[in-house]
């Protein structure tokens, strides 16, 4: 129960579709998404396959919770070997999407092999079947679901899908379902491209059922209570998002700035949350038009914005004019700040092509950064540019960057290798502010020391979302610690790496740890999953995932040189504010880390720790 | 003494009209502590959250230290992200 016991595995060389059970124990070790998705991948893909060959696997994967009345019970999972960064990628997402394969009867679908020529999956409840992409190969993910939703007549239909960036090979492609909610991170868009996928349309209309329904409905009751009466998620992201955070990241001297040569940027008010709701332009609107939820999510954090009719962006483009998905504070920080652009409206405009053509805004934006740092050294030129000045600031630069990333033209084919490979064919590779290949995001760990770690040691590259420690060392939740200090950091980090596991594969969202802990996770499992399921299971679990995501980045090649961060936030102090003076004290946290991980100091796990977590 | 008073997100309507950016200069008597100026810019206690002087967290127990010359004072409701 919760899980539908199904999977779906679609042989796209052979053309095939069939239906197989869900491994059940699997499923009592894993869960779910995160944590199931990643077993099946590591029990049936070579760490060490070239991510974007036929050999590579790409999973789209719900939790047992995804699709019932459980609030936030919309995400699923793609798992896959990353693109950018050939580490085990692991992009959560919401939308409707998750829900409605769920309902059509799906816990999970494993793609393998490649397409002989660009298809899409149709699913209808049991029924699934490979069709010609035809008509949809080469358009944007907003013009394939438009016409996906003509063709099938069918308005209920939900489609994720690439755009032209994940067939272009850009090496951060997304995977967009819903128009504009991503599995964003680490190419898992630029695998489906390279397996001649285009999208997966399903319309689900099954019922997904819980062990013990009375139970389960009243404990969901008592859970969305919670987040309605605490003022994070009752008051503070469905008014301002997660784009609050801008004023304060850059108040406290953590917000990366060109490329993160500083902490602070001048510009933040200017592109913050608080702007986002103030009268703008000729027109006297605000770009934020309205909060939105996804399926079942009673917290509904999500930016809907528009651009000014009258900004350069969209001038007589009147297929921009409409209401779109808004700026979160990762891509206001990486467009915005990173880049040192303070027009709002630009980097709204630069999220929205993010979002049509299917391209992650975190390593776009960042690596735009970097290009501009090389840009002002004289490395970069016009020449190779196309005669566009890259200058950090440059709101005309970032815009016409994405639009030629979107389409893997001119200078945004070498843009859309991402940072580090950039750098490196310029001979700066110490430039790329990535760890594992892929670029950390909006807080800079001179200035929140815990994130350094969380940085370094994160499984599919630098990343937020796999120990947000952000939220005890700036917002007191669940109890505030200095983020200028490493010391108790290391089992911070664990802590939250592995409930943040856990949280993943349940089919719930992240963001409700701001008010929820495992402690309100585990009763909304039990009551929707068959056997026990306890606080102490799920923690269990939480590490076991943690610890088999390693083991499979070790079997591609990775060591313990790779848990490292750029040479800038290790050596170049911040200039300003309260961490003036500080790098990041990396070396200080890592070790503690290993040894409460139960490592050894080269960061493998011991035999003893294997087996304890069930992975001799 | 100067100090740079900034209020964000809902907090923002407690500023004073002529506030621009969430911010402005005021001018406040020696010896002002944290509380204090809330207390007299009409912000609600229940709705502080997060405060930051000069960019340092100030838990509740030392709200009561007096304001410094030049002082940045930063205040927040109860918010989030990621």
């Amino acid at each position: 129960m919760g899980w539908q016991k199904k999977i779906l595995r679609v042989n796209l060389t052979n053309g095939t579709c069939t239906a197989e059970p869900l491994n059940m124990e699997w499923a009592a070790d894993y869960l779910g998404q995160r944590g199931l998705g990643s077993k099946y991948l590591v029990e049936e893909v070579d760490p060490k396959v070239d991510p974007l060959s036929p050999d590579n696997k790409l999973i789209f994967a719900t939790g047992p919770l995804t699709g019932t009345p459980a609030s936030t019970g919309a995400r699923y999972s793609v798992i896959t070997k990353g693109a950018l960064t050939g580490a085990i990628a692991c992009s959560n997402s919401g939308g409707y999407f998750g829900a409605e394969l769920k309902f059509a009867g799906w816990d999970m679908i494993i793609f393998e092999g490649k397409a002989p020529k660009p298809v899409y999956l149709y699913i209808q409840d049991d029924k699934a079947e490979l069709i010609s992409a035809d008509e949809i190969w080469g358009k944007s993910v907003w013009d394939a679901d438009k016409y996906l939703h003509a063709k099938h007549q069918d308005p209920q239909l939900k489609i994720s899908a690439i755009g032209r960036s994940g067939e272009e090979g850009v090496m951060y492609a997304c995977i967009v379902n819903d128009l504009h909610r991503a599995a964003g991170r680490s190419g898992v868009g630029t695998v489906m491209g390279s397996k001649n996928l285009k999208a997966v349309a399903v319309r689900g209309t099954k019922g997904v059922s819980v062990k013990d329904p009375v139970r389960f409905m009243q404990t969901v009751g008592e859970k969305k209570q919670i987040l309605a009466e605490n003022p994070v998620t009752g008051q503070g992201l469905p008014t301002y998002g997660t784009q609050v955070l801008m004023n304060v990241v850059n108040e406290v001297g953590a917000l990366p700035t060109h490329n993160a040569k500083s902490v602070q940027f001048d510009g933040a008010s200017d592109i913050s949350g608080e702007a986002m709701h103030e009268p703008r332009g000729s027109e006297g609107k605000a770009n934020l038009v309205t909060n939105q939820a996804c399926f079942g999510c009673t917290i509904a954090c999500g930016r809907v914005a528009r651009v000014d009719k009258d900004h350069y962006t969209v001038k007589n483009r009147p297929e921009y004019w409409g209401a779109s998905g808004g700026l979160e504070y990762e891509n206001a920080w990486s467009l915005g700040a990173d880049c040192g652009v303070n027009d709002l409206d630009a980097l709204t405009f630069a999220n929205f092509i993010c979002n049509e053509q299917g391209f992650d805004p975190i390593t776009f934006g960042a690596t735009m950064a970097a290009a501009m740092e090389l840009y002002e050294m004289g490395v970069i030129t016009d020449e190779d540019t196309g005669g566009v000045k890259l200058n950090f600031g440059s709101a005309e630069a970032l815009t016409s960057m994405a639009e030629l990333v979107g389409k893997g033209e001119g200078f945004g084919k070498i843009l859309g290798l991402g940072s580090k490979r950039l750098c490196e064919k310029y001979g700066h590779p110490d430039l790329s502010m990535s760890v594992k290949g892929q670029e950390f995001p909006a807080y800079d760990p001179r200035g929140i020391q815990g994130m350094g770690l969380t940085y370094a040691t994160s499984n599919r590259g630098a990343c937020h979302l796999r120990s947000y420690t952000v939220a005890s060392e700036i917002l007191g939740i669940p109890e505030k610690t200095d983020p200028l200090v490493t010391e108790g950091k290391a089992g911070l980090v664990k802590a939250f790496q592995d409930a943040t596991a856990a949280v993943d594969s349940s089919g719930l969202c992240v963001f409700t740890t701001f008010a929820w802990t495992l402690e309100d996770f585990y009763p909304q499992i039990d009551a929707a999953c068959d056997g026990e399921w306890t606080l102490e299971r799920l923690a269990h679990m939480g590490e076991r995932i943690w610890n088999m995501e390693r083991q499979f980045n070790l079997a591609a090649g990775f060591t313990a040189k790779d848990d490292t961060l750029p040479k800038r936030l290790l050596t170049e102090a911040a200039a300003t504010g309260p961490a003036k003076g500080k790098v990041s004290g990396l070396d200080k946290m890592l070790p503690e880390y290993y040894e409460l991980r139960g490592w050894s100091v080269d960061g493998v796990p011991t035999p003893d720790t294997l087996q304890n977590l069930g992975l001799s | 003494m100067k100090i740079n008073f900034k209020l964000y997100a809902s907090l923002g309507q407690y500023l004073p009209a002529n506030a621009e950016n969430h911010q402005i200069k005021l001018d406040v008597v020696e010896g002002v502590t944290p509380a204090q100026l809330l207390q007299q810019q009409g912000v609600p206690e229940a709705e502080v959250h997060l405060v930051l002087i000069n960019g340092v967290f100030i838990p509740p127990s030392e709200r009561d230290t007096p304001l410094l010359e030049g002082d940045e004072l930063a205040v927040w409701p109860a918010v989030a992200g990621g």
